[in-house]
């Protein structure tokens, strides 16, 4: 069923596009509910973050797993130059520069490290990210948080419902989703997917594997820092505890369910990951068991995700796999001969 | 007039105790054929990962082209005109062979991810360029049926033609080939060395490592032969075959019955 919806999609390819993009844009106005609207916008607001993460696992084969850390640094310096009655417009996009800096700062240590080396530290780094917001009182606010975050003005609105908090949003997605297509399918695309394919090869034929592996954790940072920013305002209010590892995993589960290495698949995994988390809100922690579980079986049946591309070499990383299994995927230092 | 492209000035590897290659000379001159051969485990393909960066010698220097790249990492060396395939094939397996040439094309590319997002004329170049390149490289290769199938879906013959292409598409000045002919069946193998013969007449230079003795004969203008790591003879075919020490090395000292 699958493959024949990628079918139709590649085949009327700029059709299913425009009609996403036309049901997206009529669709505050079927809904009435705020509270039903309010989970759209946070599916909007994964789209971003899930995308940006796909585009350091999923693209260049890294593997990121303390993605909250870029996440929390985009919210948090949106959240304090907003203080400076600075515009939010203009913080958008500047939390997300700030948060590419940083992505570069931790990059060009760790360029070095593959596969469970690379998770590990991003892992540390997350959390040394929410210690310090936790504790850093007098500029984060420490336990308390930052409340008040003003929302930015929409032709004459304040922007503050989830109504039109949602165009916003979407706007941004369509940005991120249409400048990550246009960079997948350029020189730097390519040489991300060689990476991730084959590192070796890579090499030998001049790519330079570090400066694009920077190249990339720095774009994928941007977005995660602009997702972060996209939801300070609409929450009012953000404090350390809503940039955990739970959420960096929470993260990580819509890139490997929606799937990696394609620009939908994020978009499917934000979708189904959230509908999981609402409709079993009432299950609370035990939730979680449901994640595990599509996870596990995920890696089994289509280790490359609900819309993910068979044609890489993520497709024959799943624990079935007669190939190789994830495991040794992770740990592995392939030679040269 | 002759000059020397790539050279190693007494290069040895190690690997803990194992010496895989030790104290080799070697010196290839600009535009000629040169051959490396050597019994299983010779040490053939661990000097050319030194050559080419992938390994780094714990002894000797590298030259080439005038500058000594020992220490170098393998992308800038290819920057600089070195190109190669692996002995157990490298190819993105999940990319098509089109877009595996492509990538080969990196080099030549000047696109950064800002021209990529607002599609200036600078990737505008590089798209097309790649492209139409790309489509003449494998048709001067016969590959262009393979154009969009999948490279690891391909026999193994063709796989080694499609990882020639796709470092041809560096347009280096040098090609190191580790044994290109191995999986090929004997048509593929004689189009193979044609081929090579027709590179070099465009103004390659060739190293090929090779256990197909008939081939690296009749193909190569001078030839290295390794063993245990040591380098026991360089010359002609013809001196080559008449070595004392490679007949022992191919053939064993004296005969046992
Ligand atoms: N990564 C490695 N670690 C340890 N030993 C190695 C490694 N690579 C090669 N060797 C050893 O070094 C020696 C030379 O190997 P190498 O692959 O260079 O030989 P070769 O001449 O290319 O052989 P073949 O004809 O089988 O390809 C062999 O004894 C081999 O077992
Ligand atoms: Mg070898």
């Amino acid at each position: 069923m699958i493959d024949k919806i990628k079918n139709f999609y590649t085949q009327h390819k700029t059709l299913v596009i425009l009609g996403l993009i036309v049901m997206a844009l009529i669709l505050p106005l079927l809904i009435q509910k705020s509270s039903i609207m309010s989970i759209i916008v946070k599916m909007l607001f994964y789209v971003i973050l899930a995308s940006s993460l796909n585009i350091i696992n999923g693209y260049s084969g890294q593997f990121n797993i303390g993605h909250a850390g870029f996440v929390l640094i985009g919210s948090y310096t949106l959240a304090i130059l907003a203080q400076l009655n600075i515009s939010v417009w203009i913080l958008y996009p500047l939390a997300g520069v700030v948060t590419a800096i940083l992505g570069l700062l931790i990059a060009l240590p760790t360029l070095r490290l593959r596969g469970i080396y690379l998770a590990l530290v991003t892992l540390g780094f997350s959390e040394i990210l929410r210690l310090v917001a936790l504790n850093w009182t007098s500029l984060t606010g420490g336990p308390m948080g930052i409340k008040g975050i003003p929302s930015p003005w929409l032709f004459g609105l304040q922007s503050t419902k989830p109504h039109i908090y949602y165009y916003i949003v979407l706007a941004f997605v369509i940005i991120c989703l249409f400048t990550s297509y246009r960079v997948i399918n350029s020189k730097v695309g390519r040489a991300w997917m060689s990476i991730r394919e084959d590192d070796h090869a890579a090499m030998s034929l001049g790519v330079d594997i570090k400066k694009y592996k920077a190249i990339n954790f720095m774009f994928g940072a941007f977005w995660a820092g602009v997702g972060g920013a996209l939801m300070a305002p609409f929450y009012k209010f953000i404090d350390s505890t809503m940039f955990s590892l739970d959420e960096g995993f929470n993260i990580l589960s819509m890139v490997i369910i929606g799937g990696q290495g394609t620009l939908i698949g994020p978009v499917v995994g934000s979708v189904v990951v959230n509908s999981i988390t609402e409709i079993f809100r009432f299950a609370d922690e035990a939730r979680l068991l449901v994640y595990a579980i599509l996870i596990i079986s995920m890696m089994w049946i289509r280790p490359q995700g609900l819309a993910g591309t068979s044609k890489s070499v993520i497709a024959n990383r799943g624990i079935g796999s007669k190939k190789t299994n994830i495991f040794t995927r992770i740990f592995d230092k392939k030679g040269v001969k | 007039m002759m000059s020397v492209l790539l050279q190693s000035k007494n290069i040895s590897k190690h690997y803990g105790g194992i010496k895989a290659v030790q104290n080799v000379d070697m010196q290839v001159e600009k535009g000629e054929i040169y051959g490396i051969i050597g019994p299983n485990g010779a040490g053939k393909t661990s000097f050319f990962n030194v050559c080419t960066g992938n390994l780094q010698p714990n002894g000797g220097e590298i030259w080439f082209d005038g500058k000594k790249i020992t220490g170098m990492r393998p992308a800038q060396i290819a920057t600089l005109g070195m190109a190669r395939t692996f002995q157990n094939i490298q190819l993105f397996n999940f990319m098509t062979v089109l877009e595996n040439i492509k990538i080969g094309f990196h080099i030549h590319e000047k696109t950064n991810i800002f021209d990529a997002i607002v599609h200036n004329k600078r990737y505008k170049t590089d798209e097309k360029m790649n492209h139409e390149k790309g489509v003449a490289l494998l048709e001067k290769l016969g590959l262009s049926e393979h154009a969009e199938t999948l490279a690891g879906n391909l026999a193994y013959g063709v796989q080694r033609r499609v990882e020639i292409a796709r470092a041809l598409a560096l347009d280096p000045k040098i090609l190191l080939l580790d044994e290109p002919a191995a999986g090929m069946n004997p048509i593929e193998t004689q189009n193979l060395s044609d081929f090579i013969k027709q590179l070099r007449n465009d103004g390659y230079t060739i190293i090929v490592i090779e256990h197909d003795m008939k081939f690296v004969m009749n193909l190569c203008d001078r030839i290295l032969v390794l063993n245990f790591g040591q380098k026991i003879c360089e010359g002609n075919p013809e001196h080559v075959k008449n070595d004392k020490l490679v007949n022992e090395a191919y053939f064993g000292k004296g005969t046992t019955f």
